[in-house]
């Protein structure tokens, strides 16, 4: 069961690539959606047998890379923290895989798109039940190459291609610090094993090695350049650039990777490698407070951005960054709670704007939106329980994940967790802000669409609608659900081993007992931002434009994004073109042809032509060389007679 | 194990063919179907018998297998000696693996002389596979040498326009270091009294004879990696060379610099090894950074694939002087993976160039539209190029900047950059040819890939998935032999500072 969970998707990826002419759209469709869901269905069970009855499992495949020490073998390792991912991915997968029948069937190539997407499922779970680093690597490309050919789905946009190379490049800065993490903890342990690893580390928490130069506490530079690799893949500060402009994809595409699973890969590894990060507080230390800075970032963002999708893109980058600094303040539980409970609301949130999308014929503007909550009732009011979950509100899944992360933050009593504390408080009024103000923006107020587009509004089909309803339940319940579980009494029992963290550092259990206005705060500031969004876009519309023109060097700021891209640019995409041209017609052309081969040439054509002018056919010139020569000659041998 | 002299047959067969083909006699157009049904025929042959090498290979000795060994020039201490070993195992079945590809993949793209032609890949054929046979340094100084002229001429007759400057900057560049290498076997001569390979390993040379030594046949192997600065032979002859050339340039003879390296420069030359080793690094960081920006700027696609060679053969020649057992595979594997990748991304250009006559990138754009066949094996191969984890390329390169980080973790810094590089120009090369809006007119008229060309990527996908998902089937040959060479190389050098801390 537990290697059929992962391989039909796979299965279903390669039947309805390669027989996409036999299988037609609708066989296209069944076969995917079918195995990702029977995935899903055996995945629960998995999930009941290892999370709840706390078996975990390890099957060994077959061999793959040996090469003395190096020992790497193709495995299925399913402990708590992998079952709870497992029911995560393949629940949302199989949602969008259903929700994808409505949103692409204009699309001429459905097959393609639905074997893109069960391969990207099947790339996801080898990610997640890795036994060691390197299939956890495999994995973590896969769901890059995966993302990349969706991101890029509508191949002849220039702007999808762009992004989607965008993508995997970002995301390959990211891998080159994991890549040298890897490197490391075999250059540490001889092993990339996690048990091994794990059991290893105790022993090695005060060693030191010298990498590039420095010397450092081992486990702390280990735990960077694997984190370097988290921020790639989970669209960190730094990193995150690639995100928004993933949004060129397909809508379920968004939802799938990168909102609710691939991008919570880093928090994932991070989390899984918590033995490690336990004897590396310095390490930890960076991740809360590159966590807390995304967080409080990309809501600042948000709250400007006028695209739909790049809305609740950023805002997926900021709950992203609440994971990280949970993780950073020792909280690992409560990221993964959060991961869990996000991956249901924001998948929730992206169909919900794919309806909306299909139904505003495929406007993504939200100022060209408003004054469609009538028309499309369903969607509306799925939104409005995503937006309810995103901003934590209470009994929504998102209150008891993100409370419990700042709470643990707060609770840290640490330098780096009182800064998470801060931004985190301050990003959860923003995140209710901008949620409030696509709320509506996009419902409602004067429609201004036009009346093309307003005559063609349509609540999606059923099988669109479905998807939105069961993602709702989670967003509705898995807080409440799991909150015990995953952060409360059942903690211990239910983790095991999957997760570990020392007793100094518990601060999920110290969390539980801070004062009550931590506990309050999120809320107040969640309210007063769903406030001000009403102020501001329903009852003054006019205060935003002036806002925007008073403050306009902070607004523009804001609307371009930090300027991240601009800057990029400027120091890294450019000069590397410039470079590449310089190596190429002065380095390789000038300089090595010119002095080299060529040069060669050219300098034996000039003596060959020089020699040749001696050669002037005039009698009196051969016995002047002639005379010339026999005189050098008798001279050298009287001398050398004479020495 | 049987008496036939498998290698020899392996290594010979191919002339047999030649000769056969030779004979052809009548009709232009009939001549060329028999001279290459023939080619094809028994370069398939080939490859089955060499299959029997693989099959008949004990994993567990470091020994050469297989060996023949004849007299030839007694006095001199100079044998016909044939050997194989976990090292040169594959590169053999490479070399008889790529050339029915070769051959398949001339149907259509050579229609003058093809006898010719098919002539002078068999005859490459021997040469290839004698050389990574050879135990005796004459009998591998001849094959290597005399691998250029069939290539020589196949640039130089079959190349695009500017096929004779780029045949002769191959052949300036080559011939440079091959004197120099002769040098060197006559030196090695005259101390060691023999050319026998095995021989010569045990042999000691002193120090500073060894670092000439060295040099003299660092000149020659890295021409043929090609290392920077001695690469630019490499993307003119790759852009002159016809399609099936490229391919073996490519696949097999850009991994005779390697191989030498392994066969000849780290075993005989340990210690003028080791001290040379950071410049070797040096050498190949610059590699893999400068090519693979200047692969960014190319227009041709066939110039960029090899640049992007140039970068890939960094990665190995980092491996194979990192000196540890992984990264020494690794740079092994990486050599073979390279071979079937490259070789099979030039296929890819060539299935374009038959149907346009053009390498341009710029004339190209959204083949994903009238060629979705064509399109994904684009894609596979771009991606096992890029190092994508599941593919052949993967495992190389990562065992090789696993195994040169824990020699040095600055080579590793650098060398992994090759990881965000290799993506960025090898993705926008895709880019440029397959995606994007299909609006010139030539191009909506492709037709998609036949089958006789599909049946040409077949066996290298397959070969690319099998590499990249249990490379035990290769690593597990060569484990012995190279653990072989690199405890050899540690007791030498154990040997060689106990004897000048004896000196001093």
């Amino acid at each position: 069961m537990y290697v059929a969970a992962i391989f039909l998707p796979l299965l279903a990826a390669m039947i309805a690539g390669f027989f996409r002419h036999i299988l037609g759209d609708r066989g296209a469709q069944l076969v995917t959606t079918g195995s990702v869901m029977a995935s899903a269905a055996m995945s629960i069970m998995i999930f009941i047998e290892v999370g709840l009855n706390g078996q975990p499992q390890t099957i060994q495949l077959f061999k793959w890379i040996s090469s003395g020490d190096l020992q790497v073998s193709w495995s299925v390792h399913v402990d708590t923290l992998t079952a709870v991912m497992l029911v995560v991915v393949t629940s949302v997968s199989s949602m969008v895989h259903l929700y994808s029948w409505g949103y692409m069937h204009h699309d001429k190539s459905v097959p393609r798109f639905m074997a893109y997407l069960s391969l990207f499922t099947f790339m996801m779970l080898m990610l997640v039940t890795s036994d060691n680093l390197v299939q956890l690597f495999f994995g973590w490309e896969g769901v890059g190459l995966a993302s990349y050919l969706l991101i890029g789905f509508w191949y002849e946009k220039p702007s999808a291609n762009a992004a989607a190379i965008k993508a995997f490049v970002v995301n390959r800065v990211g891998d080159f610090g994991f890549a040298l993490g890897i490197f490391g903890v075999y250059f540490l342990f001889g092993s990339v094993e996690f048990k091994e690893i794990f059991a290893a580390v105790p022993e090695y928490a005060d060693a030191t090695v010298t990498f590039f130069g420095i010397q450092a506490h081992a486990l702390t530079i280990i735990g960077l350049l694997l984190f370097v690799g988290a921020m790639g893949k989970s669209a960190q500060l730094g990193l995150h650039t690639w995100l928004p402009d993933a949004m060129e994809g397909p809508t379920p595409v968004s939802a799938l990777i990168h909102a609710a699973t691939m991008v919570t890969a880093g928090v994932f590894m991070v989390s899984r490698m918590s033995p490690l990060y336990e004897y590396a507080p310095d390490a930890l230390a960076v991740v809360a407070v590159v966590g807390a800075t995304t967080a409080f970032f990309a809501a600042t963002v948000g709250c400007t951005q006028n695209d739909i999708k790049r809305v609740i893109a950023y805002s997926t980058c900021s709950q992203l960054g609440y994971m990280f600094f949970a993780i950073g303040v020792h909280a690992y539980q409560a990221a993964v709670f959060h991961l869990m409970t996000h991956a249901f609301f924001k998948a929730l949130l992206f169909l919900g704007a794919g309806s909306v999308i299909h139904a505003m014929s495929d406007e993504q503007d939200i100022r060209k939106m408003g004054g469609i909550w009538k028309h499309i009732p369903v969607t509306y009011t799925m939104m409005w329980v995503g937006s309810l979950a995103l901003a934590g509100i209470p009994f929504f899944a998102g209150y008891y994940s993100k409370d419990m992360i700042l709470e643990a933050a707060y609770a840290a009593h640490s330098g780096p967790g009182m800064y998470a504390f801060v931004l985190g408080i301050a990003a959860a009024g923003m995140t209710a802000f901008y949620s409030w103000r696509l709320l509506i923006l996009t419902f409602h107020g004067k429609p201004r669409a036009n009346e093309h587009v307003m005559g063609h509004i349509h609540e999606s089909p059923p099988v669109m609608l479905i998807p939105l309803l069961v993602l709702a339940v989670g967003a509705l319940f898995s807080g409440y659900v799991g909150y015990d579980l995953f952060v409360g009494e059942g903690r211990e029992a239910f983790w095991g081993e999957a997760i570990k963290v020392l007793d100094a550092t518990d601060s999920v259990a110290h969390a539980h007992h801070v004062p009550s206005w931590v506990k309050l705060l999120p809320l107040y500031m969640s309210v007063g931002g769903i406030a001000l969004a009403y102020v501001l876009y329903l009852f003054a519309p006019g205060i935003p434009g002036v806002i925007a023109r008073v403050f306009r060097p902070v607004y523009l700021f804001l609307l371009n994004k930090w300027y991240f891209d601009e800057l990029y640019d400027r120091i890294f995409v450019r000069p590397a073109f410039v470079l590449g041209r310089h190596f190429w017609k002065g380095g390789d052309g000038a300089l090595i042809d010119g002095v080299g081969p060529d040069g060669i040439a050219a300098a034996t054509r000039d003596i060959a032509r020089r020699v040749s002018r001696a050669q002037s056919g005039y009698l009196y010139h051969y016995t002047f060389a002639m005379i010339l020569g026999v005189a050098v000659f008798v001279t050298w041998f009287l001398m050398s007679k004479a020495g | 194990m049987t008496d036939l002299p498998l290698l020899s047959l392996v290594t010979f067969l191919p002339l047999v063919g030649a000769a056969f083909i030779l004979f052809v006699r009548g009709d232009e157009a009939v001549v060329a179907r028999n001279a290459r049904n023939v080619a094809l025929l028994t370069s398939l042959a080939t490859f089955l018998l060499s299959l029997a090498l693989w099959q008949g290979f004990n994993p567990a000795t470091a020994d050469f297998q297989f060996v023949e060994k004849v007299q030839w020039l007694p006095d001199w201490g100079i044998n016909y000696h044939m050997g194989i070993d976990g090292i040169s195992l594959f590169f053999v079945l490479l070399s008889t693996f790529l050339t029915p590809i070769c051959i398949l993949s001339t149907w259509g793209a050579v229609e003058k002389r093809v006898k010719e032609y098919m002539l002078a890949f068999l005859v490459l054929e021997t040469f290839m596979v004698g050389m990574f046979c050879a135990l005796d340094y004459v009998i591998f100084y001849i094959f290597f040498e005399a691998v250029l002229i069939p290539m020589f001429i196949i640039i130089g007759v079959w190349g695009g326009p500017r096929r004779v400057y780029a045949a002769f900057k191959f052949f300036l560049y080559t011939l440079f270091g091959s004197v120099l290498m002769l040098v060197a076997l006559l030196a090695m001569l005259y101390v060691a009294g023999t050319t026998d390979i095995p021989t010569l390993m045990q042999t000691r040379f002193p120090y500073e004879m060894q670092l000439w030594l060295w040099l003299a046949m660092f000149a020659s192997f890295a021409v043929k990696v090609p290392m920077w600065p001695v690469h630019t032979w490499l993307p003119d002859a790759h852009v002159e060379a016809p399609t099936a050339g490229s391919v073996i340039l490519a696949g097999v003879l850009l991994k005779m610099g390697g191989y030498g390296f392994i066969r000849f420069s780290i075993p005989m030359l340990p210690e003028a090894t080791e001290f040379f080793a950071p410049m070797v690094f040096t050498l190949s960081i610059i590699a893999v950074i400068y090519t693979s920006l200047v692969a960014l700027v190319q227009d041709d696609m066939k110039k960029l694939i090899a640049y992007s060679s140039v970068a890939h053969m960094g990665f190995v020649t980092i491996g194979v002087f990192a000196l540890n057992q992984q990264a020494i595979e690794g740079a092994i594997f990486q050599m073979l993976s390279h071979g079937v990748v490259s070789g099979a991304l030039f296929l890819c250009v060539g299935v374009v160039y038959d149907r346009l006559h053009t390498r341009e990138i710029a004339r190209y754009g959204g083949l994903s539209n009238t060629m979705p066949k064509y399109a994904t094996i684009f894609l596979f191969f771009t991606m096992a190029s890029v190092g994508l984890p599941g593919t052949a390329g993967f495992v190389g390169e990562f065992m090789v900047l696993l195994g040169a980080f824990q020699t040095s973790t600055w080579v590793g810094l650098f060398a992994a950059t090759g990881l965000i590089l290799g993506a960025t120009y090898a993705l926008l090369l895709y880019r440029r040819i397959c995606f994007g809006k299909l609006d010139k007119e030539d191009l909506k008229a492709l037709l998609d890939m036949s089958p006789r060309e599909i049946a040409m990527f077949v066996p290298l996908i397959l070969m690319v998935l099998w590499m990249g998902i249990y490379p035990s089937s290769f690593l597990d040959p060569m484990h012995a032999s190279v653990v072989h060479l690199i405890e050899n190389y540690q007791s030498a050098l154990a040997a060689a500072n106990g004897g000048s801390v004896a000196a001093n």
